[in-house]
């Protein structure tokens, strides 16, 4: 079953200039779809435009079905769908519990049980979840992060570039969580730099390029296509 | 000396229920409101209506409570007028600098335009109150109290200083522990991801305004019980409350409050050397002083 589609999206910051052209991208329930492409390929503007930060100039965004298109990013997190920005993803003068409370934001219900499936799953947050998030190092400043993003036990979490900025052994952590998380049954969309390791753990990858689709295969069938490893992938 | 200390702190306290209020506007919508200032006079003036006008027409009594100089009357005026000058903030919000942000514009554009609001909340209060220098209570002598070391105070600014603990302590838990304001400070961190988080940013900007008036009217009543009330009494705060924000570091609302009574005590200790009126000077070059040697604020880190 196809969770979310966006179909045609022709978006950009201003009117005159699109970032994105005619770009269609599935994402079947419970698989892990990851985007790959140079950088200024529209990779992040596509998630911003999923998530309605930014409004297409043509196209349409669904979920399950449902016309998204246009809707504002609250609205969005209310309908299922939850988003990590690359940078400036967490409240640095707040707590790690009240950068997870403020995913709950919208949450009437009572989420104590949800808070503790997060600390279960990050664990050293918990043990630090009186610290300011301002304070904590880039791994566990991009767990805080996923971790607000998961309060609203999204069907669609939108990842951009979990891994930038990362050293080495802290990018293989997140990713083993990001495929954690997958497990839970969340059907994820993430933009990566890293493009051997997104291609890995994704049932599906799409290959942009200036703002337009170039290819889409299974992952395992976009790492082991020449022209792909050539271009995208370092040789 | 170390009266004119004591005295410093209570108008130091006063300063900093406007400099929080300024900072708080500050920090969520990275806005400079030269019409702060002015929201303080509105409070005042507003009491002074419901004090002198309403509360006698509805009959409630006119006696003081021991010996402070003001009874019943200016107890539910207090609240009525941090009410009204709430939704006078918000108005000027709704009406004007929210259309101006929305458009996108310039800080200088809507530095002036809330210049232009101090204008014109001052004109009408001239022409409704007059020119002339107003009291809560004409005529009255407000006896001191005599502290320890030879410290004279009176009842009133002990109260003030109460009254100002009570607010920034309810402001205080209310930002800490309810979920609007932990709203508030997380937006005042990062405006895009709140909204990313689900947050109604444009409601906490409302809740903004509110509590920035509310606290200003309680600053403005305060002065006025205190000294006297007058049309410009805002303006003449505009120097304070800006000297207290910046060196508590803007949009840190504990900063402001620490900003205030600084400057407060700064002011008023100033007098045992120069005129009092050099008071405002003293603020100034207080503001000049931190914007050269450390523009960030006392509070401020590595951003």
């Amino acid at each position: 079953m196809i969770i979310l589609e966006a179909k045609n999206i022709t978006a950009g910051y201003t009117t005159e200039v699109n970032i994105l052209t005619d770009v269609n991208v599935r994402l079947e329930s419970g698989q892990i779809v990851s985007v790959i492409g140079p950088n200024g390929a529209g990779k992040s503007t596509l998630l911003k435009t999923i998530f309605g930060i930014l409004k297409p100039a043509n196209g349409k965004i669904s979920l399950k079905n449902e016309d998204i298109t246009g809707l504002r990013p609250n609205k969005v997190a209310q309908k299922g769908i939850s988003y990590v920005p690359q940078v400036d993803n967490v409240f640095p003068s707040l707590t790690i519990q009240e950068n997870l409370e403020m995913g709950a934001f919208i949450r009437e219900d009572d989420y104590s049980q949800r808070l503790n499936e997060i600390y279960e799953l990050f664990p050293i947050l918990g043990e630090r979840r009186k610290q300011k998030a301002g304070q904590l190092s880039g791994g566990q400043r991009q767990m805080v992060a996923m971790g607000r993003a998961l309060m609203l036990d999204p069907q669609v979490l939108l990842l951009d570039e979990p891994s930038a900025g990362l050293a080495p052994n802290l990018v293989e952590m997140i990713f083993e969580k990001i495929i954690d998380i997958n497990k839970t049954g969340v059907s994820m969309i993430i933009v990566e730099q890293n493009a051997r390791e997104a291609l890995k753990m994704a049932d599906h990858g799409y290959v942009l390029a200036m703002g337009r689709n170039v290819l889409d295969d299974s992952g395992e069938a976009l790492l082991a296509n020449e022209e792909v490893g050539r271009l995208y992938l370092g040789g | 000396m170390l009266e004119l200390t004591v005295y410093g702190i209570v108008f130091g306290s006063i300063i900093s229920l406007g400099a929080i209020g300024l900072s708080l506007v500050y920090g969520i919508i990275r806005f400079a409101n030269f019409a702060h200032g002015d929201l303080m006079s509105t409070g005042a003036y507003v009491a002074l209506f419901m004090v002198t006008v309403v509360l006698g027409w509805m009959g409630i009594p006119d006696t003081n409570f021991g010996s402070l100089s003001f009874g019943w009357r200016m107890l539910i005026a207090l609240p009525v007028s941090m009410f009204v000058v709430a939704w006078v903030a918000i108005a000027l919000d709704r009406i004007l600098y929210r259309k101006l942000r929305v458009k996108g514009s310039h800080v200088g554009i809507m530095a002036m335009s809330s210049l232009g609001a101090a204008f014109i909340i001052r004109m009408i209060i001239l022409i409704v109150w007059g020119a002339d220098s107003l009291f809560y209570r004409p005529g009255i002598l407000r006896p001191a109290l005599e502290l320890p070391v030879g410290i004279k105070i009176r009842p009133d600014q002990i109260l003030i200083l109460v009254m100002v603990f009570v607010l920034v302590a309810l402001l205080h838990l209310f930002l800490q522990k309810t979920k609007l304001g932990k709203a508030m400070r997380a937006t005042s961190d990062n405006m895009e991801l709140a909204l990313v988080s689900g947050i109604d940013t444009e409601r906490v900007i409302i809740w903004t305004w509110g509590i920035g008036g509310a606290l200003a009217a309680a600053g403005g009543i305060l002065y006025g019980i205190d000294v006297q009330l007058h049309p410009y009494m805002g303006w003449n705060f505009l120097i304070p409350l800006f000297a207290a924000t910046i060196l508590g570091t803007i949009g840190n609302i504990y900063g402001a409050l620490v900003g205030g009574l600084v400057i407060g005590i700064a002011q008023q200790v100033s007098t045992a050397f120069l005129m009092p009126t050099y008071k405002p000077a003293v603020a100034f070059l207080f503001m000049i002083l931190i914007l050269l040697v450390r523009p960030k604020g006392i509070f401020g880190g590595k951003d």
